[in-house]
């Protein structure tokens, strides 16, 4: 006894670091390794201040409620009102992001074509062309002008609804892509003009402007090609959200596209994703700002984008002043994607359903970010379109229950008045007051 | 010979009619007057027709035209011949940045020359300069030919894909990836034919061309500083 009294030891008890976490940890093995930096798709996983540290104030006596199933809100949004011959209209202010062809296999995008559709909305081609896929199922559909120009041609622009002018995006603001090499048939290497097996690099930038004085023109060009007809939306990632917009307005768009770090890609470095950027929720006030200090608030139309999932984030990004919200991994999502079903499989590839994220890779055992005719074949894009359709509906109907609650009968009347935080940075990033105050940070004439 | 005056119809009027000629169009020919540096000159075209345009124009003249040879009788700002799919433009002057970004398909021909990023991200177009080319011309360019009778500045080439550039003169630098290649007959027959096409005198001969070395076509960590 005295024995083993006198061989105890007292021992501080271990502690993780919380500099370096057991992923951070595995990320400098991964590193070391391999010599390369992670390339991934999925967005941003890190926690920033999101829409969930706002919350709706409800009506009680100083505001007059309306009656969730009987009384009616409107969701319809019109976008391109300021040059467009033809305006797109739309039943839902909520459509879908621009995702590849060739990042996304073609029956997912039927599916998205076919959800959109069923629900009165828009979907948007992506780094890749247009797809017959796409367009033979989306009633209205987005035709994006990228960097790369893959795909680019002037008939798909005529079949298009609207074209949108991609400068940047949200998950890699000023970066490009890269689809590797398995992930290329012969029909993605044809569309692209490459060689069949080689790494697509999508560039960074506009390959044949320079500024925002070019941009003008080059939006000049795009309208006289298409008669003037079609919106011309422009994509930015939020970075400098209340320059980049004034500058796209300035250069002519109809909308605005504005993509905060949560939106997702196919494919680019970890540290990209997740450094670089701002939250979706601190860019839309000072995008709000510009289009105001322009006097065309709601006649240039706002699409707010990353890190959407619900009616509420919905409701809340209208509530900030947007006209719509566009989704791109909560309807891959929707149709399948990370379903716990393929569970043995995401398994065998080392990760687990909900956290897949090697998109760029061509393995997906849903079927959805792959040209593997195997993987594909398991995709219905029948069931994958009806499942959109009703997330579609579901986000709506979310978003219209806080809408009444908050006395509006139509979506887009929901303002900043009717939102409070819970954070001090999300009272100051959205400007809109902390809970049971009438303040926030850097509010004026305080 | 039918003649639209740019001062008095306006640029909305002279594309809309020229998109208006369908294929079968007897108005087979189209004068443009006063361009006086108009951008987006004959842009989106898609009918066999031809355009002359009597003097320079600003940006993306001839942009992604099919089918229709448009002739600048000037020079050419920016972005001329901008992702173009088939038929031909040709220009009397000096071409301003990007010439032929993104062509898919079709001639380019420029009797000047052709300031920076000539043939950026080319992926099928032939290119045809029969002056000198700026620095990074041809940069990740997929497919397609340029030829330079003159000059070509830094950066020749970087990153360069499947395209074939054929230089006459110097080359200041090349670009990541892209090497001296050898000339074999077969280049010597679309280089020959480029020449006609063109309206150029230059024997193929006296070209070297260029490509890629195919080094970089899949990421490797051990290229990183070739990137």
């Amino acid at each position: 006894m005295k024995d083993e009294q006198s061989k105890y030891v007292s021992r501080t008890v271990p502690i993780q670091s919380a500099t370096f976490t057991n992923p951070i940890n595995a990320e400098i093995r991964r590193a070391a390794d391999t010599g390369i930096y992670d390339i991934r798709g999925g967005g941003a996983k890190r926690r920033v201040p999101h829409f969930d540290d706002l919350l709706f104030l409800g009506a009680s006596i100083s505001r007059y409620a309306l009656e969730g199933y009987r009384e009616k809100c409107d969701t319809r949004v019109t976008l391109g009102t300021r040059f467009a011959k033809k305006p797109i209209e739309l039943d839902i202010p909520v459509t879908i992001a621009g995702m590849s062809f060739g990042a996304l296999s073609g029956p997912a995008k039927e599916a998205l074509g076919r959800g959109a559709s069923a629900a009165g909305t828009s979907t948007t081609t992506g780094d890749g062309g247009m797809t017959e896929e796409e367009r033979g199922h989306s009633n209205k559909l987005v035709y994006q002008v990228l960097p790369s120009r893959y795909g680019m041609n002037p008939d798909d622009l005529r079949r298009c609804d609207a074209i949108e002018v991609v400068v940047g995006q949200g998950a890699k603001p000023g970066g490009g892509g890269m689809l590797l090499g398995q992930k290329i048939s012969d029909r993605v290497a044809s569309m692209r003009n490459l060689p069949q097996g080689i790494d697509q690099r999508s560039a960074c930038r506009h390959p044949d402007w320079t500024g925002p004085d070019d941009l003008e023109i080059k939006i000049l060009e795009l309208r006289e090609i298409t008669g003037w007809e079609k919106p011309i939306y422009v994509k930015v990632g939020g970075t400098r959200p209340y320059y980049d917009t004034t500058l796209a307005i300035k250069a002519g768009a109809d909308v605005v596209v504005l993509d905060g770090m949560q939106g997702g890609t196919a494919a680019t470095q970890d540290v990209f994703i997740e450094h670089v950027g701002l939250p979706t929720l601190a860019c839309i006030r000072p995008a709000v700002q510009a289009l105001q200090d322009q006097g065309l608030h709601r006649e240039v139309q706002l699409v707010v984008s990353g890190g959407i999932r619900t009616g509420a984030d919905v409701a809340k990004a209208l509530a900030l002043g947007a006209d719509a919200v566009a989704i791109g991994t909560a309807a891959m999502v929707a149709i399948g994607d990370n379903d716990p079903k393929w569970e043995a499989e995401y398994q065998k590839l080392g990760t687990t359903a909900g956290a897949y994220d090697d998109w760029h890779e061509g393995q997906d055992p849903a079927g959805i970010t792959t040209q593997d005719p195997e993987l594909m074949a398991r995709f219905d894009p029948l069931e994958g379109g009806r499942r959109l359709r009703n997330y579609l509906k579901v986000l709506t109907l979310e978003a219209q229950t806080i809408a009444r609650a908050c006395g509006h009968n139509h979506l887009h009347n929901l303002e900043p008045e009717d939102l409070c935080a819970l954070t001090m940075e999300a009272a100051a990033m959205a400007r809109v007051p902390l809970a049971g105050t009438e303040w926030y940070p850097g509010k004026p004439g305080l | 010979m039918q003649t639209i005056d740019l001062e008095t119809s306006g640029l909305r009027d002279l594309n809309a009619t020229l998109h208006a000629q369908a294929q079968e169009t007897n108005q087979t020919n189209w004068e443009i007057i006063n361009p006086k540096g108009s951008h987006a000159v004959a842009v989106g075209l898609d009918a066999p027709i031809e355009v002359n345009v009597k003097g320079s124009t600003g940006y993306y003249t001839g942009g992604m035209n099919k089918q229709a040879t448009v002739h600048v009788h000037g020079s050419a700002g920016p972005g001329v011949a901008e992702n173009m799919m088939s038929g031909s433009v040709i220009i009397e002057g000096d071409a301003s940045q990007y010439a032929g970004a993104t062509g898919n398909g079709g001639l380019l021909v420029i009797k000047g020359n052709a300031s920076s990023r000539c043939g950026i991200s080319m992926k099928g177009i032939d290119i045809v300069v029969h002056g000198n080319v700026g620095h990074m011309s041809a940069f990740m360019a997929q497919s397609g030919n340029m030829v330079v009778c003159g000059d070509a500045g830094d950066a020749l080439g970087d990153s360069i894909y499947e395209a074939r550039l054929f230089v006459r003169g110097s080359v200041k630098s090349l670009g990541a990836d892209c090497i001296e290649k050898e000339m074999r007959p077969e280049h010597i027959e679309i280089l020959r034919d480029l020449l006609e096409k063109g309206g150029c005198d230059a024997k193929p001969e006296e070209f070297k061309r260029y490509g890629s070395a195919r080094r970089l076509y899949n990421f490797d960590v051990d290229n990183a500083g070739d990137y």
